[in-house]
């Protein structure tokens, strides 16, 4: 009689690459869904096209590396960085600017560096900052939220935003500066002043027409996500707990000089999205939960200084690429004590 | 920063023969400072924005690399090893300035763009390195063939970069030329997507810079790997038939 012998790993779960990534697929709808009502289809369309180029740019690539493309094109990852830039993307933007995007993406951050799994920096936000720094005008339009009374028409029709996408001619007649932008250019008024006179705050709640319910459509996919386990709580938590601690601490009790509210941080922007789409990737985070604490603790201080010190009115992306960088230090530094030692070790040991 | 095979040339043929064709290929292709050396990449990656700066900065450092290799060659026997990375340093500075001044007095606009990047070129360690690897253990000629050789390798590279980045991050090429080649010089820009390109700002940024250089030193190890294999394929060919047993190696 001889035993049957399999080796390691001995437990699996049905967890499949694909699966996760239907369901992160699936917990951006209600974000989705938030930016669909309150800014137009722009941000459909741009999926739609990011997810074509992706699949094109995606089959192109695995072609020339010699790899069996329906394989990695199924894993889904490919139409999740889509989706991920073209959520991130302002609505309505020309298409060749979502096709730069979506190359930098999966053909320079994610192949270049070897694929799925091998690349250091988040696809998507590579994207997102390549645009970001090449074509600042169009980068900075965004859509004005249909609620605004001040804005002539709702949104552009579909045919008409069609036009814009695919023509050269700009969205002039239905921009609107982010809270974000009239947060900062606001030139010394009190936080009351703004709240009432401007009509993106007066006609909202906490932080700005349409952009606090985009904020909680993601943060509702965020918990979904976290309930099926697909990532830990640790990242996320840690940049959200930073950024309210940064903003409660510049707060200057709504004065001139005021960075904002707390609730404005959390719910304007893409603050949500980053928590929970973006700082959660498996591949360029931190690897431990110790280390996956500095990694988003560390981001939302990014975050926060950019946001009220620095240029650009949001930063996201380059939160997530400062903190990707600093993903293997974090990881040297934070290793688990291994099951049977007593202590965990300090660093990684190297090999002489 | 020495290369083996220039020591080893040098120390075999004891500095009596030296093959030319031999500097020619190590300078342009496979010992090029910028794509297998990666020396001086600091200006390789920071002026690098279009063909004019490339070209400017490409030449002054060839003027310095050679200079700085016959002097260094000259004074070889008359250097002590305590002093010679010192001496080799104040010999690169001198030939720096020299070029500072001629560009200041030939193309003053290019000198001013150029800006720090000019002094810079004592720092830049190709110079250095061939001075020690190379001009150190050699005759006068074939350290100037070196100097200019290595020079002329950086500077391809420059251009290429340079004209890589224009295209992409101005929609032109050979813009400006005439800082450089005087007034006639000046109609010479080709524009290549139409006036209403609206320029990718990121092949113009530094990132650009590393993004172009990393694709070019890729290209090179494409064209060298296919060289080998092809090199290999011709020499495989071993008789069939043949029953000498191998324990490693191809087999027929």
């Amino acid at each position: 009689m001889s035993f049957l012998r399999a080796s390691s790993p001995h437990a699996h779960s049905a967890l499949t690459t694909a699966r996760v990534m239907q369901w992160v697929l699936l917990a951006t709808l209600p974000g989705l869904a938030a930016l669909t009502v309150f800014f137009g289809i722009g941000s459909l369309i741009n999926i739609a096209l990011a997810c074509i180029f992706a699949l094109l740019f995606e089959a192109a690539v695995l072609k020339l590396r010699k790899r069996n493309a329906l394989i990695y094109l199924r894993d889904c990852s490919a139409l999740v960085t889509a989706v991920l830039l073209g959520l991130a993307l302002p609505p309505y933007c020309p298409w060749w600017v979502v096709m730069l995007g979506v190359f930098f993406a999966i053909v320079v951050a994610k192949h270049l560096f070897g694929g799925l799994g091998y690349n250091p920096f988040n696809p998507a936000m590579v994207g997102y900052v390549a645009l970001l720094i090449s074509f600042p005008v169009e980068m900075t339009q965004w859509a004005a939220p249909s609620t605004l009374s001040n804005a002539s028409a709702s949104f552009p029709p579909i045919v008409e935003s069609l036009t814009h996408v695919f023509s050269h001619d700009t969205l002039d007649g239905y921009t609107a500066a982010t809270p974000l932008e009239v947060l900062k250019l606001r030139e010394g008024l009190t936080l009351d002043t703004l709240y009432t006179n401007e009509a993106i705050f007066n006609q909202a709640r906490w932080a700005g027409v349409g952009w606090e319910w985009v904020n909680i459509g993601f943060l509702i996919g965020g918990i979904f996500l976290l309930y099926k386990r697909v990532f830990t709580w640790h990242a996320p938590v840690a940049m959200l707990a930073t950024l309210t601690l940064c903003s409660f601490l510049f707060y200057d009790a709504g004065g001139s000089q005021s960075a904002g509210s707390p609730l404005f941080h959390l719910l304007s922007g893409g603050t949500m999205l980053g928590a929970f789409f973006i700082l959660t990737d498996p591949v360029s985070s931190a690897v431990s939960n110790k280390g996956r604490l500095i990694f988003g603790g560390l981001a939302g201080v990014i975050i926060f200084v950019i946001r009220v010190w620095g240029i650009y009115p949001d930063a996201i992306a380059f939160a997530v690429l400062l903190m990707n960088f600093a993903a293997p230090f974090i990881d040297y530094y934070t290793v688990p004590r291994t099951y049977g030692h007593n202590r965990a070790h300090r660093v990684t040991k190297i090999k002489e | 920063m020495s290369e083996n095979t220039e020591i080893q040339t040098s120390t075999q043929n004891n500095e009596t023969t030296v093959d030319y064709k031999e500097l020619t290929l190590n300078g342009l292709w496979k010992n090029n400072p910028a794509l297998v050396q990666l020396l001086g990449l600091c200006p390789l990656l920071a002026v690098t924005g279009s063909v004019v700066n490339a070209m400017g900065l490409g030449l002054a450092t060839m003027l310095v690399l050679m200079g700085s290799n016959i002097a260094v060659s000259l004074i070889r026997h008359a250097v002590t090893d305590a002093v010679r990375l010192p001496a080799f340093v104040m010999i690169i500075a001198s030939f720096t300035t020299c070029t500072e001044l001629l560009m200041q007095a030939l193309t003053y606009e290019l000198y001013q763009i150029l800006g720090i990047f000019i002094p810079l070129i004592v720092t830049n360690c190709a110079i250095l390195g061939r001075a020690d690897a190379f001009a150190s253990r050699n005759k006068v000629l074939p350290s100037a063939v070196d100097g200019f050789m290595m020079g002329l390798g950086f500077m391809f590279v420059l251009l290429a970069i340079g004209a890589i980045r224009e295209i992409i991050g101005a929609g032109t090429l050979f813009a400006d030329m005439q800082l450089l080649f005087g007034a006639s010089a000046e109609n010479w820009k080709i524009t290549l997507f139409g006036d209403n390109y609206p320029g990718f700002l990121i092949a113009v940024l530094p990132p650009g810079a590393f993004l172009v250089a990393g694709l070019l030193i890729a290209l090179k190890n494409i064209i060298d790997a296919q060289i080998q294999a092809r090199a290999a394929k011709l020499k495989a060919k071993t008789v069939k038939g043949s029953k000498r047993v191998r324990t490693t190696g191809q087999i027929a």
